[in-house]
Parts: C-alpha cells; structure tokens; sequence
C-alpha cells in the first residue's frame, strides 16, 4: 500500500479524503476542534480569522444545495473568501478535463478546494496534482466517501452518547450505493465501537461489506434490537424500483423506520439522518420529527464540524 | 544473408533443451544448430556469451491500434516495442475502429505490417459485424485475407442465440474462435473486481460469477458445436477450475492469461490506481495465485500481453472513468520471467508458456529452436535490470502499473526471418 496520501511527512492532515486510514487521535482531535467552534457557531459575531485572506473554491461536479451551502457557511465563518463553481454546468460539459480545470483554478491562487464528484476517487486524483500549499477536502465522491458527513455524523454521535466503546450502531437502508455509510463505519470502527450493523436487502448490501468490520442483517427487527444509534440512509429514486427494489411502498414496509420498529432499540436510541430525508420510504414522519430524531443537531454540527477540518487542514 | 549465433545458451522450450550451443539461421529459417553451426560461414556473427538464445516470444493478444486509434499508437511506434519486448509474432484483437470485420481492413492491416519488416501479425477478425454481437462476419473471406481467428475482443454476445450460431457457423470451417468469458449483464457498469476492494473504494463490482456463467455457456456450446475454443484472458480461481474439468473432458479449448493478471490483484489498485484498471478486472490474490498456478501447470495454455496502449488523457482519470488496458508489449519478457522464478519453473519451461504454446495455439511453426523453424530468435540477458519509465518504453502507451519498478530481462537482439530487427547492447 502506498502511503496514505492525506497526511504530510509530520504525519498531519494535508488533505481530507477519507475517514478509512485515519488514525484514530486525528479522528479525536477533529472533533474536538469541531467542538470549539460550536461556541463560535452560537456567538452573535460568528467569525473567526483563521483563514482570513484564503481562497476556498467549492468545486460541485455533482450537483448538491445542502452539503456546498454548509461549506461555504464554514468557510465564511473562517473569515475566508469562498468561490462556488457549479462545475456540472460549466467546463465539463465543453470537454475540460477533471485536471486541467483544477489546474486553471489553481493558477488563480485557490489555498483549498472542496470537491464532489461522481466518480469515486476523484478527490484522490486532485490531491496528487495539486500544489503542496493547496488541500483538497472531499466532499463526496461516488459510492467511496464523504468524510466530512462521517465526521459529523461521528461528533453527533458522541454529543448524545459520550463513550463509543459501549455503543450498537445500526446503519439501515441503501448501504451498497452509500458514502456516508462507508465513512462513517470506517469511523465507528475507528473509535472502538463495538457493535456496528449494516441493516438492508441482499440487493443493497456491497460483496465482502462484514470485512469493513460490520454485522449484516436482512432482517430489520433483528438488527434494529438494542441499537444505541440508528442512521437511516438516503434511498435515491432512481433505485427504488427496478432490479434492485421494487417499490419505495415496499421497502418502507420492510425496512422503513416506524416508531414501532424504533421500540426495539434501547429507549434512549437516537436516530440520525444524513438528508435530504424520504418521507414514508426510509422514515415515517413520526420518527423523523420526534423524540429520539437528531438530524436537526446534525446539520448544525456539521458547520463545526466543517470549519475544524478546514482550519486543521490548513495548518491550524 | 547467414548469421551465426555464437556461444549462447540454447533453449528450446517445444523440446525442454536448454544447454550452450551456437545457431546458424539462413534464408529465413534455422539452418543449424550445435555442432553443424559450429565454424560455418556467416554474413555477421552475433556474440552471445552469457546470453539466453530462444525463440521469438508469440504475444496472442496485442493492440496495435491502428486502425482509428493512432493518437494512442501507431504501427510503427508499437512494431518497434514489439521487437524491443522480443516479440517476433503477435495477434492483434479486431477492436480497432473500424472494427476488423472486412477484408479490405484485414489486408491493409497486414500489408502496412508487412511493409514494417518488423514482427509478424497475424489479424484476428471480428466474429460479428461491428462487434456488435447481431450478424456473422463474412467469416471464409475474412480468413482467405489472413484472419487466424474471430473474436469480439472485450465485447461479449449478450445474444445466445447469435453465439451459438457463429460458433457453429466458424466449425463449419473449422476456424478457431477466441472469446473471452464475461456476461455482460453481470459486468454491466462495473469497473473493478467485486470484493473487499471494491466495497471499500466504492468501485461498482464485475463478480466472479461473470466470467463463470459466461464460461459455463461456451463450454456447453462447445460441447454441441465442436468449435475449437480459444479463451481469453481467464481472471479467477473459478474460471480456472472450469477450465481444468473441461480440459479433462477432452474438450477442444485453450486459454490464456494476461500477464498483469498472474503478478498483481485488487490490493494493488492503493488509492485508486487507474494504472491498474484492466480488462478484466483484477481479482483476488487468491484469483492471482490460482492464475499463477494453472500457468505453470498447464490448464492456462499461455500468458499474453494484452498490450493496449492508452494516452495519458484516458488514464489521468477518476478510476472508474480511465480507459481500461495496460501497456505490455516490452513487458512481456520480463514479466513471464518473474513468474517463471516465481513459480521455481526452468527457463525453458517458463519461455515455453509465451513461445511454443502460442505457437500451437496459432498454428505456426515458430516458436522453437530446431532446424528449418522460422528464423524468429532472441538473445536476452535474463539478469539484466531495466527500469520501467515512460522514457524507457518504444511502444505510445506509457501506461502500466508496474512504472517506477525494476525488472529483469533485457533483449539484447531479436531476429525475425534470419534478420536482425531489433539490437541494443
């Protein structure tokens, strides 16, 4: 294996890729950081100069409105200035390549780029071209990772439940297509925790997912059994029905998360979201807005969470 | 023109020789060997003290790309590598574009190779028009213009019907068919072996069970029609033990392996190296060394290039969007004397799996050292180290997983019909 491309000679975080190589103080001390900024986040002046005089380009191969308007957020919180390029509707369809755009950006003095791509690896290819003064922080790139989700996710996680050395996480749905699936068990796993579960149909399970450290269930009662954690992923609609599934009806009626269903797990369970939320396919609108539902605090914290990774990336 | 091969050591892989001995080649063909060499007059002497002299390697599947592709490779720049690699035949796969489906582009082909006075080719004509998998190829002419075989490259039937009716259609003439084992169904969007690796990368998965199921469907088809079958480019433990029975049974099939795929698996593609994104994918390095394996013991007839030469365009790319294909033809050689070692196989043994079993698999007479064989010799330092860098490679493509890495295994000189084609010191 080559060395693990996201951290410098110091062994410090150059890029942020992956959760998957991370070692574990790294995984704490994002979290941490995360956890200063709340307190900025909840401040009457919400900025701090950290990266005052930086350029941030956002670089949205893929379309997205949440994940780039809570980048921007940080990054503007950083004291930064921020560039959105909706790439999708730009140069790549006049046939630019993946490379030659980045190194047309970075010719305009860009320090990071926040980059999601359909493809998975993408980021991995940037951050081997780009200058050594530039980070390239991945936000979602195809099946493979989105890191950043996984750490807000994992900084939810430990804000409602402290130790991860005693916690079941249950993961439900499409795992087979999920980054945040896939970043955050390599987090969990990471940190300890003992039981994770990967909830879902053959169909959406990827070949060897038990070798990522998980515990596969087909059946959703059996799995959903005294969780601490429950993260309900995203269906996406062009995948609810055809050879993998047939109906969104359906799996809601197998998979969907009920309050009847969520009684299996222990009785102060939190139920996580990464959205945009399926009403009535993966969740029922009972479970999202009620008691045991987090996914509210997960966007907030998200923006932490983001302005950590950014700072420490670039050297603070 | 007579050239004298002196003092190097013979091997022969048809027959197992491998002893020191001196070759005479004359009017294009071996004329003497050993003691009828010895002292016989010669136009030039080629000295080969410390070196191995052996037959021609006989590459079964190399990309020339041409034509249509000839800002990824030309005739001359992959005829050059080809010789440098010391290979002195090869077969080159119908998926140009156009696709080698008429007889006009199959005599062009070979008259521009010809003209080259480098190695030999030999076409393998498209099975299908387009290699679209609908309508037979006009097969009889396709071979009276030199087409040894009808392939449909990396582009399977989905049609059974379609398959079952060339494959009966090519033994009624008794031509071989070259496919290779994939449901595209099965294969469909995916870009890397489906396992850990590709879990863990988020790379869509080719299954094992693509090459499987596929190859289970020819077997059975073979057994009805009789084709002679040869497979291509074998990738899994499975496929392999298909393979072994089918052999057993006394079918009339043969297979090869890419190189790549005995050297390397899915643990090599790291972080995404699109070096490593072949056809097919690599496997399991349980897949590798059951490949391995059933090279060194005969199940897999022998190893290929599979030289597909890619620009830096297609290969500077996110994983799953590179063009898929390795360089190989300088890395041949090399490569199979790895295995070799690996393997604790004897030279001749080794050189046997890309010299004299392609030969039969072709049908030619090269591939042996013996008196009256074509003239197609190489004399290789098989402990000579050479680096592979793009600086380093005749062939266009600079593609290949293994750049940066030392190998061994330099050709000093390669000959085809008697001629000196190819020296380096």
């Amino acid at each position: 294996m080559p060395p693990n491309p996201q951290l410098n000679a110091n062994g410090e975080l150059q890029h942020l890729l992956s959760i998957e190589g991370l070692p574990r103080e790294i995984l704490i001390r994002i979290l941490d950081t995360a956890e200063s900024f709340v307190g900025v986040t909840e401040r009457e002046v919400k900025k701090v100069p950290l990266l005052r005089g930086k350029s941030v380009f956002n670089l949205f191969f893929e379309s997205s409105t949440r994940t780039r308007t809570t980048f921007e957020i940080a990054a503007k919180r950083l004291s930064a200035d921020v560039i959105n390029l909706n790439i999708a509707a730009s140069s790549q369809s006049k046939g630019e390549s993946l490379l030659d755009t980045v190194a047309n950006l970075s010719a305009m003095q860009a320090d990071m780029f926040v980059v999601r791509h359909a493809s998975s690896g993408a980021p991995f290819l940037i951050a081997r071209h780009v200058k050594p003064h530039e980070h390239v922080i991945n936000a979602g790139d195809g099946r493979h990772a989105h890191p950043t989700q996984g750490l807000l996710d994992l900084y939810t996680i430990r804000h409602y439940k402290k130790d991860f050395r005693e916690l079941t996480v249950a993961v439900v749905g499409d795992v087979l297509h999920s980054r945040v699936a896939r970043s955050l068990i390599h987090g969990l796993t990471t940190l300890g925790v003992p039981e994770v579960r990967a909830i879902g149909p053959q169909t959406l399970m990827p070949a060897g997912v038990e070798a990522l450290g998980v515990r596969v269930y087909h059946d959703v009662r059996e799995g959903l059994r005294d969780a601490d954690v429950v993260v309900m992923l995203r269906l996406q609609n062009e995948r609810m029905s055809g050879a993998l599934l047939p109906s969104a009806q359906e799996f809601f009626m197998t998979y969907g998360l009920t309050a009847e269903r969520l009684a299996l797990a222990k009785p102060a369970a939190i139920v996580m979201h990464p959205g945009p939320m399926n009403r009535g396919v993966e969740i029922d609108s009972s479970v999202a807005d009620g008691p045991h539902s987090v996914i509210l605090p997960q966007v907030t914290f998200g923006i932490a969470v983001r302005m950590a990774v950014m700072s420490m990336v670039a050297g603070h | 023109m007579r050239t004298l091969i002196r003092n190097g050591r013979l091997v022969d892989p048809a027959s197992g020789r491998d002893a020191p001995g001196d070759l005479l080649l004359a009017e294009g063909r071996i004329a003497a060997l050993d003691g009828d060499a010895k002292g016989a007059s010669a136009d030039r002497v080629i000295d080969a003290t410390g070196l191995v002299v052996a037959p021609g390697l006989i590459d079964l599947s190399a990309r020339l790309r041409e034509p249509g592709y000839e800002f990824k490779a030309t005739l001359e720049s992959e005829m050059d590598a080809a010789v440098a690699g010391g290979i002195t035949s090869l077969a080159c796969p119908p998926d140009t574009d156009p696709p080698l489906d008429e007889p006009g582009l199959v005599d062009m082909l070979r008259r521009r190779a010809k003209a080259l006075a480098r190695a030999r080719v030999y076409p393998i004509g498209a099975l299908t028009a387009k290699l679209e998998g609908e309508r037979l190829t006009e097969m009889a002419q396709l071979a009276a213009a030199g087409c040894v075989a009808f392939s449909q490259a990396n582009t399977p039937i989905t049609n059974t019907q379609v398959l079952w009716r060339a494959l009966q259609y090519a033994a009624t003439f008794g031509y071989a068919v070259w496919l290779r084992a994939e449901d595209r169904w099965l294969a469909q969007g995916g870009v890397a072996h489906d396992g850990e690796v590709a879990t863990r990368l988020g790379l869509a998965g080719i299954p094992v069970f693509a090459e499987t199921v596929a190859l289970a469907t020819l077997l059975e088809l073979v057994r009805s029609t009789g084709t002679r079958l040869h497979v291509c480019r074998l990738s899994s433990a499975a496929g392999v033990a298909l393979m072994r029975a089918a052999r057993r049974e006394g079918l009339p099939i043969s297979c090869d392996v890419g190189i790549h795929h005995v050297h390397l698996s899915d643990r090599d593609l790291g972080y995404f190296d699109a070096q490593c994104r072949l056809e097919p994918p690599l496997r399991s390095q349980r897949d590798r060394e059951a490949l391995a394996k059933a090279l060194a013991d005969g199940v897999i007839d022998c190893a290929v290039s599979d030289h597909t030469p890619v620009d830096d365009d297609h290969k500077q790319l996110p994983f799953g969007e590179a063009e898929p294909g390795a360089t190989g033809l300088e890395l041949l050689l090399p490569l199979a004397l790895k295995w070799g070692a690996e393997q604790k196989l004897g030279l001749a043994q080794t050189l046997a799996r890309v010299t004299s079993s392609p030969a039969r698999i072709l049908g030619v007479g090269a591939g042996r050292i013996a008196a009256q064989a074509p003239g197609d010799v190489i004399v290789f330092d098989p402990a000579a180290d050479f680096r592979i860098v793009p600086e380093a490679l005749r062939s266009q493509g600079k593609n290949s997983p293994f750049l940066g890495h030392e190998l061994a295994g330099r050709v000093r000189a390669t000959l085809v019909a008697g001629k000196v084609v190819f020296e380096q010191p």
